[in-house]
């Protein structure tokens, strides 16, 4: 100590003080400067949920509670999490037009935006499963054979075998699932919609998730391949031996009598 | 020409042509049999040129056919399996099994279409026709078989050598027994193969997806798992065996919603496993309705209320689905504590 006390009058040492406070600056700058940032963050995080608050109550809050606590006419939406707003919304299942055995699949009412306000807003009365980033669930890098021996375990039973969906009792059912939005399956897989169970991430990782999308979409997208052609829904022999029988013994019938109606002699009678 | 205008005599059966079968008896019958038709030529009877032209349509298909039947081999042999193509509007579809199928379906079709015209214009089609005869036989042939019974078993003595004939009738009630005895061949008896599965106590959980024991904090309130039991693995040879007896569907309710005191009781935290095996027929049932708690069964729409004792609500299923009773291990695993207190799956006469 004695030492630097002794050279404080040295000419160099206004210099290394103003490097000094150059670096105490600089440090407390660095150190500031992304706080700041945080709290950009959470100022926009806020308006979206304001914004959703808006929308929520307008749209929803007549069933789900002016709190989205729940009421005799919609359940509870504290800790449902972005994800199942995003999928209802995103779907256009909810706002729900009328009570029944199940709220079906409509146009959608919601802009992207609005939707995402709404999700933050729900996501902020309680904790839940957030929205999947694209990198979740797209299925590049997935297994499509592995997704399809988790498709036949999991999903099958309700949704067909290669996703056309099926009955279920008093008159609800599982959608087909062509040309859904992958997010939107990730989501009902996180979230299990309605009466859908949910398949979470402690029981389905979600490399599992990936692959069964990547799945569905090979078995059922827009151009996958049908190998048989007409595939008649892809309900299997019950609907296929039903087109044969009336089809293809129609037919046959229809070419008998067309022979036998036309004689064959010179002079028609 | 409306019916009015014809005059009244072409109507009566005098004034129609005597056909092939019968001369009219009775002019003066209006109920008399008109017989046949006359006969009417084609023109192919008349034209030799038709008949050659329908000669050359019938070689035609039929030479169709075989250079269809060509095309199939040829297109067996040159198409790839699984090379797929968009054809309208089938869609994308294999090329393979589409023109196997056109090639296979016109080779049969134009062998039946040849063959068809071929008969209608060509083959005789002149009508004839077969008087029916009584078929009985004549008295006295009947009298003579029936004497040559009578003396046949007078001379055998079956009637007198009692020894003979019920020797005879024992050989012959013993022959079928051996077609019954090979009825045993048809695999080993079940025993107690139906009674138990591979649950045993102390057996964690597997979760059928990650293959990793499953932990209650994995499993939340509406969600579906499926598990099964510790040590079997997915490529051993009893694994087809055993899964269908051990299948597992868990689901998690809160315990206020459980209504069954004993399924309660059986659960962990509200964590109850069910047998996956419909009590109907055995169809591995898992359509679960997470809000209703019901299960439905694709096959003949059995319904259970997983909230109550898995108790039959609808259809035909005969009993509620076996509960297998759970726990947690000292590593915080699901296991179970024992087997199924009843045979899984549907029931069989000796069930008890
Ligand atoms: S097998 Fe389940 S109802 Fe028949």
């Amino acid at each position: 100590m004695k030492k630097l006390s002794a050279r404080r009058r040295h000419p160099l040492a206004a210099v290394v003080v103003l490097l000094l406070a150059l670096a105490a600056t600089g440090g407390l700058y660095a150190a500031f400067a992304p706080a700041d940032k945080a709290q950009a963050d959470t100022t926009s995080q806020s308006l979206a949920i304001e914004e959703g608050k808006k929308i929520y109550s307008v749209g929803c809050a007549s069933c789900h509670g002016v709190g989205g606590q729940g009421s005799s006419d919609g359940p509870s939406l504290v800790g449902v999490g972005a994800a199942a707003v995003d999928f209802q919304v995103g779907t256009g299942r909810m706002p729900a037009q009328q009570p029944g055995a199940q709220v079906p699949k409509k146009k959608v009412i919601y802009s992207q935006k609005e939707i995402d306000q709404l999700a933050a807003y729900v996501a902020s009365l309680g904790a839940g499963p957030a929205q999947p980033t694209s990198e979740q669930y797209s299925p590049d890098g997935a297994d499509i054979a592995r997704g399809g021996d988790l498709f036949r375990t999991n999903c099958t039973q309700c949704h067909n075998f290669t996703g056309e969906g099926g009955a279920l009792t008093h008159g609800k059912s599982a959608p087909n699932l062509d040309g859904v939005d992958p997010k939107h399956i990730y989501e009902a897989m996180q979230t299990g919609p309605q009466n859908m169970p949910s398949f979470p991430d402690t029981t389905m990782p979600e490399q599992q998730k990936k692959d069964l999308i990547a799945y569905i979409q090979a078995v059922n997208g827009a151009d996958s391949p049908s190998p048989g052609g007409l595939n008649l829904g892809g309900l299997g022999p019950v609907s296929e031996g039903l087109f044969g029988w009336i089809f293809g013994l129609g037919a046959c019938i229809a070419v008998a009598i067309w022979v036998a109606a036309h004689t064959a002699k010179a002079k028609k009678s | 020409m409306s019916s009015q205008e014809i005059p009244e005599e072409e109507n009566l059966p005098s004034a129609q042509e005597p056909g092939h079968g019968g001369a009219v008896e009775r002019a003066d019958d209006p109920f008399a049999d008109p017989g046949l038709p006359a006969h009417q030529p084609r023109i192919q009877d008349i034209d030799e040129r038709a008949a050659k032209r329908s000669e050359r349509v019938v070689a035609f298909l039929f030479l169709l056919s075989m250079l269809a039947t060509v095309a199939f081999i040829a297109s067996f042999v040159a198409f790839p399996v699984d090379k797929i193509v968009y054809i309208w509007p089938l869609g994308h579809i294999s090329i393979l099994n589409f023109s196997l199928g056109v090639t296979l379906g016109v080779a049969l079709f134009c062998i039946g279409a040849g063959a068809v015209h071929w008969a209608r214009t060509l083959m005789s089609d002149v009508e004839m026709t077969d008087e029916r005869h009584p078929i009985a036989a004549t008295p006295e042939v009947k009298a003579k078989v029936l004497a040559d019974f009578a003396a046949g078993a007078s001379e055998s003595g079956f009637g007198r050598r009692k020894l003979i004939r019920n020797t005879m009738f024992g050989a012959l009630a013993f022959v079928p027994l051996s077609g019954v005895v090979l009825l045993r061949d048809l695999g080993p008896l079940p025993e107690k193969k139906l009674r138990s599965t591979l649950w045993a106590k102390g057996k964690q959980l597997i979760n059928m997806n990650t293959l990793e024991p499953l932990r209650p904090e994995d499993v939340v309130v509406g969600s579906l798992t499926f598990a099964m039991p510790e040590g079997l693995e997915e490529d051993s040879e009893e694994f087809q065996v055993e899964i269908a007896k051990a299948a597992l569907m868990i689901v998690r309710i809160q315990p206020d919603d459980i209504k069954d005191k004993r399924e309660l009781d059986w659960s962990h935290q509200g964590i109850v496993a069910f047998s996956k095996i419909c009590t109907h027929v055995g169809c591995p049932i898992s359509l679960y309705e997470q809000q209703t708690h019901h299960v439905l069964c694709p096959c003949h729409q059995s319904t259970f209320d997983l909230s109550d004792g898995a108790r039959v609500l609808f259809g035909p299923a005969g009993h509620a689905l076996p509960q297998l009773r759970i726990g947690v291990n000292g590593e915080g695993n699901l296991e179970a504590l024992g087997d199924f207190e009843e045979p899984v799956g549907p029931a069989f006469w000796e069930r008890g």
